[in-house]
């Protein structure tokens, strides 16, 4: 089967959901979806603007879709931080600190809520140094330029390795772009939509053994099924609606 | 000050896998048995409802079921030249915390170690002789075979209603099941798991390449089980939210779904919530154990006095409560004396992932244990005479569950961001799968578990150190049989492959896997052991250690099904020769 075409099949079916619309009329769907209820508890202006732009280039919108900025991968963030996330609530946190070897891991003191509000500010300085502007008002190239630089250790940050900075971004982009929309993040399910994953599970059993047919679903969310959005089975497993295949 | 408790029997402290059927059987041969659990009560209904039981960021991410390290955690150097820092987030292993333990979040696959795995050493020297053993390798018999534990294996697979193909029954070898294993007394007590596309594959091309595949052996039962405590474990719907997670249908075997409906209606049974074990008091000649002190939730200390203390958490508490109540000798890693701390080992995990541009595998369908194995490169199933290494592992064709925050694989050279990473992502999602390897890991002198000089826990008591590294063994190893996992791979034809052996310095950082054993390790010699085979402490006679602590060096393996074994094994010790004569079984 030829599985390009039938990825642009899937995307066709969907299209009134918006994953098949051009990247700027989806951006602005999804914008209209949900930014006007977002309240920030933790990031500042400037760095949700900061964040804005930064996961824009990490998970671009483009011909397959939405990126992380319009799944609102900036408000996931931002509500990672002010929760136990950010705080570092099951994390060991007694000194003395050590920045020890690559192969211990995590030994900054301060918490992801500090290394952000640290990190971002020094970012903004270093391009403001070096290009005039903050990051945000930079070209998608000098944008993609200054991430490099901080993933590879170039861009030196003072309040944490560069390198750990980048890690912690990247990691809570794709938190934020693949988790339950629940958190704030893949708005619209954009995430999921993107690779053909369809949320919380229904039952398989029937399903598992045949091989090889896609499984075109409806991805289904935690809230959809509190808010009573999704039909469920006794075990409390949504019933997944296969989306038409249009040839 | 402790408060003094009323005496009892038996205490158990960590009430997870091992804990909780020592304390079902014991309070019913007639023993009064108080659990003691770090943790909180959990069980199916609420802790796992859904829809909240299929949230990846929750449980994968944020780690829900897992060790609270604000309050406790280890410390990690890869050697005695470096200072041992706390790991200070979740990374390469995930204990549990509360009711159930680690067995809440299990993926389920329930093996029995081969019979050369408790007889590495003398196997090995045997076949190959003794210029064939690695260097510093500390890896030893462990007192007790394959025949002693088989029915005990067989017992726990009962209990927890393993679903799988025997290979070998009392010595003849049944086709569709593993050659390799031990004789077993009958067949799985349910049957194999369905076969997802990726397994089936793989089973074709292994077949034809002269292997024998088989279902992996799996805790997720393929169909609706009651077991000989009367609990019953429902059937697997193949949901995929699997390891990591509480099973919301109670479908996964645990102590939640097969042991604790019966222990709680124990009248001789008595569990204790967050209740933290700190220490097991010892008499003046430090030859019994007289009782334990636990802190509960308001910081009020008790000494609870028993004669009898079971020691069942995890590996890393049954060490450390070791070496703070002074039971055993520490390891000393330069005189090469001691016990207690000695012979800590892990897994040396690696795989091959295969990405196509024609076929669909809908991972996601899964279930913990759900794939097809081959056990040719495994433990001393091949020659390994011109190889320069000991030790394999299974090969397994997994379809555990693919959920896109924490299992997205790209192809190799593929950027880690930006819009070519967000096409490989949407392309080879649902277009790929992995062949993983249980490799095995060799103990050496220079591994091992000890008290950290500077790190301390929330009640500034030591917290443990690990000094750990893999060794040359671990890495001939991983390189030899990756590669042959890979000669099956292709013959499965991807469009591309990414072939991962496991060669780089330990790091704690990334998820390898919660197999962390030894420490606490039995054998047959009080002077390289520190339990002898009925996992009995050789110094503190009416102190057990069980679990994953007891075994000297990790098979090619997943761990529960020998922790199951080894649990069965010595309840019977206990239950037959000890409770009638308390004092050493060896």
């Amino acid at each position: 089967m030829d599985e390009e075409g039938s990825r642009r099949r899937f995307l066709k079916s969907v299209g009134a959901l918006s994953a098949a619309l051009p990247a700027a009329a989806a951006a602005q769907h999804a914008g209209h979806a949900s930014a006007k209820s977002e309240k920030y508890m933790f990031l500042a202006p400037a760095e949700v603007t900061f964040l804005d732009a930064a996961v824009a280039r990490l998970i671009p919108a483009d011909e397959l879709g939405p990126g992380a900025k319009e799944a609102g991968v900036t408000y996931f963030i931002d509500q990672q931080l002010f929760g136990g996330y950010g705080v570092m609530a099951k994390m060991y946190r007694q000194g003395p600190h050590a920045e020890g070897t690559p192969q211990q891991g995590y030994q900054s003191p301060l918490t992801p809520q500090e290394v952000y509000r640290a990190a971002i500010a020094e970012i903004n300085a270093g391009c403001a140094k070096q290009y005039g502007k903050s990051y945000d008002q930079l070209a998608a190239a000098q944008q993609d330029e200054v991430l490099r630089a901080l993933e590879e250790g170039k861009f030196p940050l003072e309040a944490v390795p560069a390198r750990f900075f980048f890690n912690m971004l990247l990691e809570n982009t794709i938190e934020g772009f693949f988790s339950d929309p629940i958190y704030g993040g893949n708005r619209g399910k954009i995430g999921w939509k993107l690779v053909g994953f369809p949320g919380v599970a229904a039952v398989y059993t029937h399903l598992v053994e045949k091989h090889g047919v896609p499984y075109d679903a409806l991805p289904v969310s935690i809230a959809d099924i509190l808010e009573g959005k999704a039909a469920l089975d006794e075990h409390g497993h949504p019933k997944h609606v296969l989306l038409v295949r249009k040839d | 000050m402790a408060t003094k408790l009323k005496p009892v029997d038996a205490v158990v402290v960590g009430v997870g896998l091992s804990g909780s059927i020592l304390a079902k059987e014991l309070a019913e041969a007639g023993l009064h048995v108080v659990g003691l659990e770090r943790g909180r009560w959990r069980d199916t209904d609420p802790d796992f409802a859904m829809p909240h039981a299929h949230d990846e960021l929750r449980y994968v991410k944020r780690h829900e079921l897992m060790q609270d390290l604000s309050r406790e955690t280890i410390t990690f150097r890869n050697n005695t030249n470096e200072t041992a820092l706390p790991m200070r987030s979740l990374g390469s292993f995930r204990p549990g915390e509360g009711v159930g333990g680690a067995a809440v979040h299990w993926g389920g696959l329930t093996w029995r170690f081969l019979p050369w795995d408790f007889e590495t050493r003398s196997r090995t020297l045997a076949r190959y002789g003794s210029d064939h053993w690695p260097a510093e390798c500390t890896s030893q018999d462990w007192g007790v075979t394959y025949d002693e534990l088989e029915p005990h294996f067989d017992r726990f697979e009962y209990l927890y209603g393993v679903s799988g193909k025997a290979g070998n029954i009392k010595g003849k070898i049944i086709p569709g099941g593993n050659p390799y294993e031990g004789p077993r007394a009958r067949e799985y007590p349910n049957p194999a798991l369905k076969t997802a596309y990726a397994g089936a594959l793989f089973k074709e091309a292994a077949e034809k390449l002269g292997y024998k595949p088989f279902p992996t052996p799996s805790a997720a039962n393929s169909q609706p089980y009651t077991n000989e405590y009367g609990a019953t474990i429902n059937g697997c719907v193949y949901c995929g939210y699997c390891q990591f997670f509480g099973c919301e249908m109670g479908a996964k075997a645990s102590p939640q779904t097969a042991v604790l409906p019966n222990l709680m209606k124990q009248s001789r049974f008595e569990l204790r919530t967050r209740a933290n074990v700190v220490k097991v008091n010892l008499d003046s000649a430090k030859k019994r154990a007289v009782s334990v002190t636990y802190i509960d939730s308001r910081g009020r200390e008790f000494e609870q006095p028993a004669d009898l203390v079971l020691l069942t958490s995890y590996v890393f508490n049954n060490v450390r409560l070791m070496l703070l109540s002074g039971i055993g000798k520490p390891y000393d890693p330069a005189a090469n004396s001691g016990v207690v701390g000695r012979n800590y080992a892990y897994q040396t995990p690696s795989g091959v992932t295969l990405f196509f541009e024609d076929k669909v595998f809908n991972q996601f369908m899964a279930a913990g244990g759900l794939g097809m194995t081959i056990d040719e490169f495994n433990g001393d199933n091949f020659d390994h005479a011109w190889l320069g290494f000991i030790g394999g592992g299974f090969f397994q064709a997994a379809t555990s569950g693919s959920r896109p925050i924490e299992v997205r694989p790209v192809p190799r050279g593929t950027p880690r961001w930006g819009a070519e990473w967000k096409h490989a992502v949407a392309k080879y999602f649902n277009r790929s799968f992995p062949i993983t390897i249980q490799g095995a890991c060799q103990s050496y002198r220079t591994n091992y578990l000890d008290l950290d000089p500077a790190y301390r826990d929330a009640y500034g008591l030591p917290l443990l150190r690990m000094t750990f590294d893999r060794h040359e063994n671990e890495h001939k190893m991983s390189v030899w049989i990756t590669n042959k996992a890979a000669e099956i791979g292709k013959a499965i034809g991807p469009s591309k492959m990414t072939v991962s052996p496991r060669t780089e310095k330990y790091t704690i950082v990334p998820y390898q896997s919660t197999h962390n054993t030894g420490g606490a390790a039995m054998g047959a010699e009080p002077a390289t052991s520190a339990v002898n085979k009925y996992l009995q402490s050789w110094d503190v006679p009416n102190v057990f250690v069980v679990g994953a602590s007891a075994f000297p060096q990790n098979g090619g393996y997943n761990p529960t099904g020998t922790v199951g074994a080894l649990t069965f094994h010595a309840l019977q010790a206990i239950k037959t020769r000890y409770v009638k004569r308390p004092g050493p079984l060896a």
